[in-house]
């Protein structure tokens, strides 16, 4: 137990109550101080570092918008679309808090999108932050899924027939696919037991576990300390009383500069949400203000615009593009058994590994490997601390052409996202594929060329300029 | 590097103009001056009770929200209200949908938010039932003997023909550019059957006010979502001075 504080007699009331609170429950007091006014950020945060607190401060929408929309939302197939319409129409508000929540689901993308490329642009989740970018990876997938969940909700075309679409991939499984699809519908078509069980899902379920990743989160920053630009360690430099250098107390300065991001952020958030709801149908889509209709298929169902990379690359697994698979297999194989500095054994199991591999993959439909390439695009992010070998982690001591790299790789991401949104075409086809495999070579061959080139000098102590 | 990328700005640019090619008759553009025009949209919420809410629902609307657009209950109650004599009751419409199925081939979907269903990369949902109450044409070949450019093989008929009149639609044979054998059966506008109850100008002026308050009834809120919003951003805009400002002088120390 801490030791019992003592407030000088003549110490104002509010210290006095502050002691009191203090000596009865010193934890509070222990985590502002590990949080917030002890906890040394780097002084040389740029534009890039704004958006964790601004995903912070989206999930604070989400989840209070979540709360009273929940209050007017019915979870009935027969009820829902109309309860969505009453909330637009005649709760007091309930417009501005409906628009609150479809805008601030797609804020969240874009905010968690701009964060995760940060950590890639300035290698935040290199040693010793491993845990922390796995649980950032944890978030997004559950983020996906509480997007994907939620948007079942308001019950319109898009809605059913998006659930639909992307329920029916786990039937491609093999073996257990249309069990499993079964349990996650609970129907055999997407029905009201399916949009019972998304309703909770989305509200209790998945948010807790979300909130959980988040503490975990933050704790695990917290305990080994930010990145910064410069991907320069703070703790290695510190001074007498052993505080990092180039370390400043989270609090005042990083929530003053928080709350500067967050009016700028805001602007854009309300501008959206007062003048363009709809944001051109990607951020509330046309066809979703049409009721679900379980015998009408849309002629074109696309995916809200976040996940749209993904489902590009879903599509572009066709059975053609199976051998293009099939041949990076073998070719890997062979790389493998030529380069790799291991045993017999080893290689002999790379072999066998992958012809049997190949092997499953002329034997399943190419539709099961496009549920499997959309996935792996997420899961693949979860080993990225281990697939990055540069020797430097930010980007601004990396060759030059590695930024090239990294602005081909959002420039890929972005036409992947475009042609998601599209119907599909021949060439659309052909681009998505060759995007495909530029997402995955990007990745696994990262091993290999995060590793080439001229690096720079990395300086002992970060760059900053006084403001 | 270069070559990835130049193949791929140049299949983006192919894409592009694919996507750009399909799709049947250009929507016209709306009229939006109309959506905050009082008098228009009263016009408008007259034509639907009159013309549309016979067969088609509202029922997300209710009768007394048509206070937004300038009319007292006592006006509502006495002009607009056929169905129903409760002013809070939402628009209904006693028309039996099994029997609509077998009159039109399918039931007439409710008009609550049908404006911002229909909006597409032709345009707003505005923009295309302002094309398509005003492209209805004779055809004897269908059932209800009318058809529409914006919606081919519509079931509906045309409601509001007491007013436009009748018309034909005429077509001409032209060669295919992409196939010289071949000949493609080409709209070239419409001839007047039968005249109606206004001029050709009276009516599309009739279509943009009923249009402007289907518009308006997808969204009853939309007027006061943009004053509001004008409001929050300059309160932002004034707070983000400040936070820039504070944010400074806290950062003063930093060295």
């Amino acid at each position: 137990m801490a030791e019992f504080k003592e407030a000088p007699a003549n110490a104002s009331t509010t210290t006095k109550v502050m002691t009191w609170v203090e000596n009865r429950f010193p934890t509070a007091f222990d985590a502002y101080r590990v949080h917030m006014s002890e906890y040394y950020a780097p002084k040389n945060f740029n534009f890039w570092y704004f958006f964790g607190s601004l995903a912070m401060l989206v999930l604070v929408i989400q989840i209070v918008t979540g709360i009273f929309l929940v209050m007017h939302y019915k979870p009935d197939a027969s009820l829902a679309f109309a309860s969505v319409e009453y909330i637009m129409r005649d709760v007091p508000g309930g417009w501005i808090i409906r628009y609150m929540h479809s805008t601030g689901a797609s804020a969240f993308f874009i905010v968690v999108y701009l964060h995760m490329f940060r950590g890639l642009l300035y290698g935040s989740y290199r040693k010793p932050r491993e845990l922390v970018w796995i649980f950032g990876c944890a978030i997004f997938l559950c983020l996906m899924a509480e997007a994907f969940m939620g948007y079942l909700l308001p019950w319109g075309q898009m809605s059913y027939w998006g659930a639909q679409v992307i329920v029916n991939l786990f039937a491609a499984v093999p073996f257990v696919g249309p069990d499993l699809a079964l349990l996650i519908r609970g129907d055999y078509v997407v029905s009201d037991a399916t949009l019972n069980r998304f309703f909770s899902f989305h509200v209790i379920a998945v948010p807790l576990v979300l909130l959980g990743l988040v503490v975990a989160h933050i704790f695990a920053l917290h305990d080994v300390g930010s990145n910064n630009p410069d991907g320069v360690e703070i703790k290695a430099k510190k001074d007498a009383s052993g505080r990092p250098l180039d370390g400043i107390p989270f609090h005042p300065y990083y929530t003053v500069h928080d709350i500067y991001g967050v009016s700028v952020f805001l602007m854009v958030f309300t501008a959206i949400l007062f003048f363009a709801p709809e944001f051109g149908g990607y951020f509330l889509e046309y066809n979703n203000f049409i009721p679900a209709d379980p015998l009408k298929t849309p002629p074109h169902i696309a995916p809200v615009w976040y996940f749209t990379p993904f489902y590009s690359m879903l599509r572009a697994i066709t059975t053609e593009m199976m051998y293009v698979l099939i041949a990076c297999v073998l070719l890997g194989a062979v790389l493998g058994v030529l380069k790799a500095k291991a045993g017999m054994l080893v290689k002999g199991a790379i072999l066998v590994g992958a012809v049997l591999l190949v092997a499953a993959m002329l034997a399943t439909d190419a539709k099961f490997w496009g549920v499997v390439v959309m996935g792996g695009a997420v899961i693949i992010l979860f080993f990225l601390p281990w697939l990055d070998h540069s020797p430097v982690k930010s980007i601004r001591y990396r060759p030059d052409w590695h930024k090239y790299m990294y602005a081909v790789f959002v420039f890929v991401f972005a036409v992947l996202a475009y042609l998601g949104t599209q119907p599909p075409s021949p060439v659309g086809e052909r681009v998505s594929q060759v995007g495909t495999l530029f997402y995955f070579g990007f990745f696994l061959l990262m091993p290999w060329w995060s590793r080439l080139g001229e690096f720079k000098p990395v300086p002992d102590r970060v760059t900053f300029a006084a403001h | 590097m270069k070559r990835i990328l130049l193949s791929l700005l140049l299949a983006f640019g192919l894409a592009g103009t694919a996507a750009a090619s399909e799709g049947g008759v250009a929507w016209d553009k709306f009229p939006p001056a109309k959506l905050t025009d009082m008098a228009a949209l009263q016009n408008g919420a007259k034509l639907f009770a009159n013309y549309c809410l016979n067969c088609h629902a509202a029922s997300y609307m209710r009768y007394n929200r048509l206070r937004d657009i300038g009319l007292t209950e006592d006006e509502i109650k006495a002009n607009l209200m056929f169905a129903t004599d409760k002013v809070g009751a939402t628009m209904n419409v006693a028309l039996d949908p099994k029997q609509a199925k077998d009159w039109f081939g399918a039931t007439p979907p409710d008009l609550s938010v049908i404006a911002r269903s229909r909006a597409g990369t032709g345009g707003s949902g505005a923009d295309y039932l302002y094309t398509y109450l005003r492209t209805y044409y004779r055809d004897e070949t269908k059932a209800t003997g009318w058809n529409n450019l914006a919606f081919p093989s519509v079931g509906m008929p045309h409601a509001l023909w007491e007013l436009q009149g009748q018309r034909g639609a005429k077509y001409v044979e032209v060669a295919d550019p992409h196939d010289p054998q071949k000949k493609i059966h080409r709209f070239d506008g419409f001839e007047q059957l039968t005249p109606g109850k206004l001029t050709p100008l009276q009516y599309d002026e009739a279509v943009g006010d009923l249009v402007a308050y289907l518009q308006w009834m997808s969204e009853p809120a939309q007027g006061q979502r943009v004053r509001i919003g004008v409001w929050v951003l300059m309160f932002l805009a004034v707070f983000t001075v400040i936070a820039w400002r504070l944010n400074a002088a806290y950062w003063k120390d930093v060295k």
